[in-house]
């Protein structure tokens, strides 16, 4: 987000609708009003034609309420001026059923300045839509062509941009746009009855960013080299975890150290800051001032400036995520965490995770491992992780390595371990740090010790 | 919700470029939703949305486009859209004659909004008080209410002009319980297409107490063993497995673009002979009931499979339209902005010969699963994960000792021939979320007592 400064016409009316709501807080109200407005456009092709072109333009506002203690939020899907009076009335109503808490409110001001984040490409917003019909088309066509590819599922152009502004009582006024395009392709082998499927996807703010080439030869490679793939016996294995994977296992690890899970005694990492929790080979921040980012910004859901935290230096855990609320419910301060749509209140969470790298290849990693299992996917990690308890125990694809080579593919499988287990057992980094559509930066992750479950 | 003339006139403004079918998905959705965590009621939220999403069909291509203004310009706008997205160039199809509008559901007999939020509140507070009863150990409690009322109409080129009222109401708790053994969740949840009337059948303090003892239980659980092994699902548990192992590559889109491991084996034996599978909007109050898809299509009833047979998969318009068939009635989409496609409503397996506690004492040494958890299907490849949320070790014949989560994994088309023994104990499961493609829609699922004779266990233990 960008002070209000330099506004655009767009930003400066999505302003004006979040001022009118806030400007009609009475004493002993507060108000902050999230409003959003975005386009997009997503080409799907399927067998060489277009098989759905979508395009359209949205709009969301979440107002958020607080008075005496209690707070309510509404949110609707429209900026007409009646809906905006309902969702505040509603707002106000919801507000009067929560339980009284000392910790809700609004942040204020910090005062710490905003690291100039440039989230905008205008040469998204000029890509005719018959180049991106042309790229998916493209894209599909050098899947199918590979040797041993069936076919592909689907092939994706995706484009978006989107204004939002956020207003509230307590004197934060916020706007920012941002642009981002993506393209994918999901592509499905096959050798006689055996298939296997492949993904290879890339996100950018600018199109020209986007490395095709490299999207379709991801699908293709991840596909084929699964062909084959079978159980292998249940065993203690070395894990060799790629950039891609790595991330998001860290993500999920990241997950539980956001103050409110802390606050409420659902993390396994609650009072266990200044402690060692993993490999001094560690060090994990979330860093949304990190230009290389795609999750880049610089203010918070709540209007905070965003700034670089530390949750894990040399193994050792130094703090959490907050936003105002499960900062003040811990006698903390903000980390300018708070992640937030339109539709919804803002929470503490992840924006740009990043891990420092190692100073060796993947390569050498591999050569030093010798023997162990490299992941290419996982499946049910939405079941399969309970960050109360800290449990992990997800499907798995990939290839063994044996002496240091890649060898037989490997479907059908389990690995299980805890997430606390699994940062102790940390062995190795990568030093080929990648920066992931999702926004957040990794590394070639080797763990050992992990419970395979197979034939 | 909006006059029939101005939808006829906007139909023929989407094919005003030439097209063979153009449809207008109105929808007006309201929600509210309550939880208590921590103690505290908090994050009281309600969500109003209301729009059109208007497809246009040139070939194979569809255009779509959607809109929040439900004015005759702003529905006028989104066809031009959507009509330029599918680039036809041909001529006007000329004027849309719709037929009689059809009205389905609005059984709700307490709509939401006529439920003061005390009464939702309430609830909370009562079940939060529950959970806490059943012992010391419990030291959190979340309580999620929420319910969404969605009135949808669907008006196509073919004369198709349908309404529907769906109201939903959830009620869902987790509660952690602290031990030697760290944290443990307990989960419980109901879920059904029926307004706040679920309340005056539904014993909100048991559902509480219920979650409370399955986090209590498993403080004392050792780690799940690896590998493979016999597994008895539990009833109403095991519907997740065949919503994953066969029923979304029983989805015609899936099949049609051959990625599906079930492309091309209608009339085979796909599955054991105890095998029926049935995927049924019409279940009344069941969550995934519909009164019609998000296509304008009546629910129906669908057997996917019978006595093991592979009898047919489930269809939207436009891959039935392909086959020259009608859709099954499975069109369905998250929301306004979205393109329906197809999917799964209800999904379940009827009654079985066995007594469920001979099933028990016929397995020697396995795992006995009471409730999965979510799951994951590669369709291409029929290669599944779901999360076993509350299990047990069953050891001679008996159920033992309580099992730490983990996930299960295996091969649809092989899971389905390895079920030989199915209970007499039907029940529907818990309301589920069911993602495809980003979208989430509503599902029910359901099944008697089974036993699958080896699944992969992704326990820790050796």
């Amino acid at each position: 987000m960008s002070p209000a400064g330099d506004v655009d016409p767009v930003g400066a009316e999505l302003i004006g609708v979040a001022r009118r709501v806030v400007g009609a807080a009475p004493a002993g109200e507060a108000i902050e009003v999230a409003v959003a407005r975005g386009r997009r456009t997503t080409v799907q092709v399927h067998a060489g034609d277009v098989e759905s072109f979508t395009s359209a333009t949205s709009f969301g506002i979440g107002v958020r309420v607080v008075v005496g203690g209690r707070e309510g939020f509404a949110h609707a899907g429209s900026l007409d001026p009646d809906v905006v009076a309902d969702t505040l009335a509603e707002a106000r109503d919801n507000a009067r059923f929560a339980s009284p808490d000392e910790h809700v409110g609004l942040v204020e001001p910090d005062g710490v300045e905003p690291v100039p984040v440039d989230r905008w490409s205008d040469a998204l917003l000029s890509v005719p839509d018959a180049d991106k019909v042309h790229r998916a088309l493209a894209l599909e066509r050098a899947v199918t062509t590979a040797p041993r590819i069936r076919t592909v599922r689907n092939a994706t152009w995706s484009d978006a941009s989107g204004w939002s502004a956020l207003v509230a009582t307590s004197g934060i006024e916020r706007w920012s746009r941002s642009t981002a395009c993506s393209i994918s392709v999901s592509a499905i082998a096959a050798d006689g009855d055996d298939t296997a499927t492949g993904y290879g996807v890339d996100a950018a703010r600018d199109p020209g960013a986007l490395d095709d080439e490299r999207v379709a030869a991801e699908a293709v490679a991840r596909a084929t080299e699964l062909l084959g793939g079978r159980p292998v016996p249940s065993q203690r294995v070395t894990l060799v975890l790629e950039p891609r994977l790595a991330a998001t296992v860290l993500g999920i690890v990241a997950g539980t150290l956001t103050g409110d899970v802390v606050a409420k005694g659902r993390s396994p990492f609650a009072d266990r800051v200044g402690e060692t929790v993993a490999s001094p080979l560690l060090t994990l921040v979330d860093d949304p001032t990190d230009a290389r980012s795609l999750a880049a910004d610089e203010f918070d859901g709540e209007g905070l400036a965003c700034r670089r935290n530390v949750l894990i230096d040399d193994g050792v855990l130094r703090g959490f995520l907050h936003d105002g609320t499960s900062a003040r419910r811990t006698g903390a301060r903000s980390t300018a965490s708070a992640v937030r749509g339109a539709r919804g209140l803002p929470t503490p969470g992840v924006q740009a995770l990043a891990v420092r790298p190692g100073h060796r290849s993947s390569d050498a990693l591999l050569a030093e491992v010798g023997d162990g299992f490299v992941v290419r996917s996982f499946a049910g990690l939405h079941s399969g992780v309970n960050p109360v308890s800290g449990d992990l125990s997800v499907g798995a694809e990939g290839r063994m390595l044996r002496g240091g080579q890649l060898a037989e593919p490997v479907r059908e499988v389990t690995l299980a371990t805890s997430l606390q287990r699994l940062l102790l057992d940390l062995r190795a980094l990568g030093d080929d740090l990648t920066w992931l559509p999702g926004g957040s930066g990794a590394v070639t992750v080797v763990v050992d010790g992990v419970a395979l479950g197979g034939r | 919700m909006i006059d029939t003339d101005v939808i006829e006139r906007t139909l023929a403004a989407a094919l005003r470029r030439g097209g063979e079918f153009a449809e207008v998905f109105v929808e007006d959705r309201r929600s509210t939703g309550a939880v208590l965590d921590d103690g505290r009621i908090e994050d009281l939220s309600s969500g109003r949305d209301r729009g059109a999403g208007i497809r246009v069909v040139v070939g194979g291509t569809t255009g779509f486009a959607h809109t929040a203004d439900l004015s005759e310009a702003g529905l006028r706008a989104a066809a031009d859209a959507a009509s330029a997205a599918a680039r036809g160039s041909g001529d006007s199809r000329g004027a849309v004659d719709l037929g009689r509008r059809t009205s389905t559901g609005g059984r709700a007999s307490i709509r939401p909004e006529d439920v003061a939020k005390e009464a939702k509140v309430e609830l909370l507070s009562r079940a939060d008080q529950a959970a806490r009863a059943e012992g010391g150990a419990v030291t959190q409690v979340t309580v999620r209410y929420a319910d969404v009322r969605r009135r949808v109409l669907v008006a196509n080129s073919d004369g198709v002009h349908a309404e529907d009222d769906q109201v939903r109401t959830l009620l869902s708790l987790a509660a952690v319980a602290r031990g030697d053994t760290g944290l443990q969740t307990g989960r419980e949840s109901v879920g059904r297409t029926v307004g706040f009337e679920l309340f005056a059948v539904v014993d909100v303090e048991e559902l509480a107490r219920t979650a409370a003892r399955r986090a209590l239980t498993k403080l004392a659980a050792r780690p799940a063993p690896s590998g493979s092994l016999p597994v008895v699902i539990g009833r109403g548990g095991g519907g997740v497995l065949f919503h994953e192992a066969c029923g979304h590559g029983l989805e015609a889109d899936l099949v049609a673009k051959r990625a599906s491991v079930f492309a091309g084996r209608r009339g085979e034996l796909v599955a054991s002979p105890l095998v029926t599978l049935v995927d049924d909007g019409t279940m009344g109050e069941e969550w995934g009931h519909i009164g019609i898809d998000d296509e304008g299509r009546p629910a129906q009833r669908n057997v996917l499979i019978e006595d093991g047979v592979l009898t047919d998969y489930m269809w939207d318009h436009l891959r039935a339209r392909a086959e020259g068939r009608p859709s099954s009635g499975n069109g369905r989409r998250q929301s306004y902005q979205h393109l329906p496609m197809v999917r799964m409503t209800n999904t379940y397996i009827g009654n079985g010969p066995d007594d469920p506690d001979d099933i028990i004492a016929a397995t020697d040494h396995g795992v006995y699963v009471a409730q999965l958890g979510g799951g994951q299907v590669n369709t291409a490849t029929g290669d599944f994960v779901f999360g076993m949320t509350e299990a047990y070790l069953i050891e001679g014949g008996r159920i033992t000792e309580p099992l730490r989560e983990g996930n299960l994994i295996g091969n649809g088309p092989e899971v389905l021939t390895r079920i030989d023994m199915l209970g007499n104990d039907f029940a529907m499961g818990h309301p589920g979320t069911c993602g495809k493609d980003g979208q989430g829609v509503p599902v029910g699922d359901g099944t008697p007592t089974l036993r699958v004779t080896s699944l992969t266990v992704g326990g820790t233990a050796a």
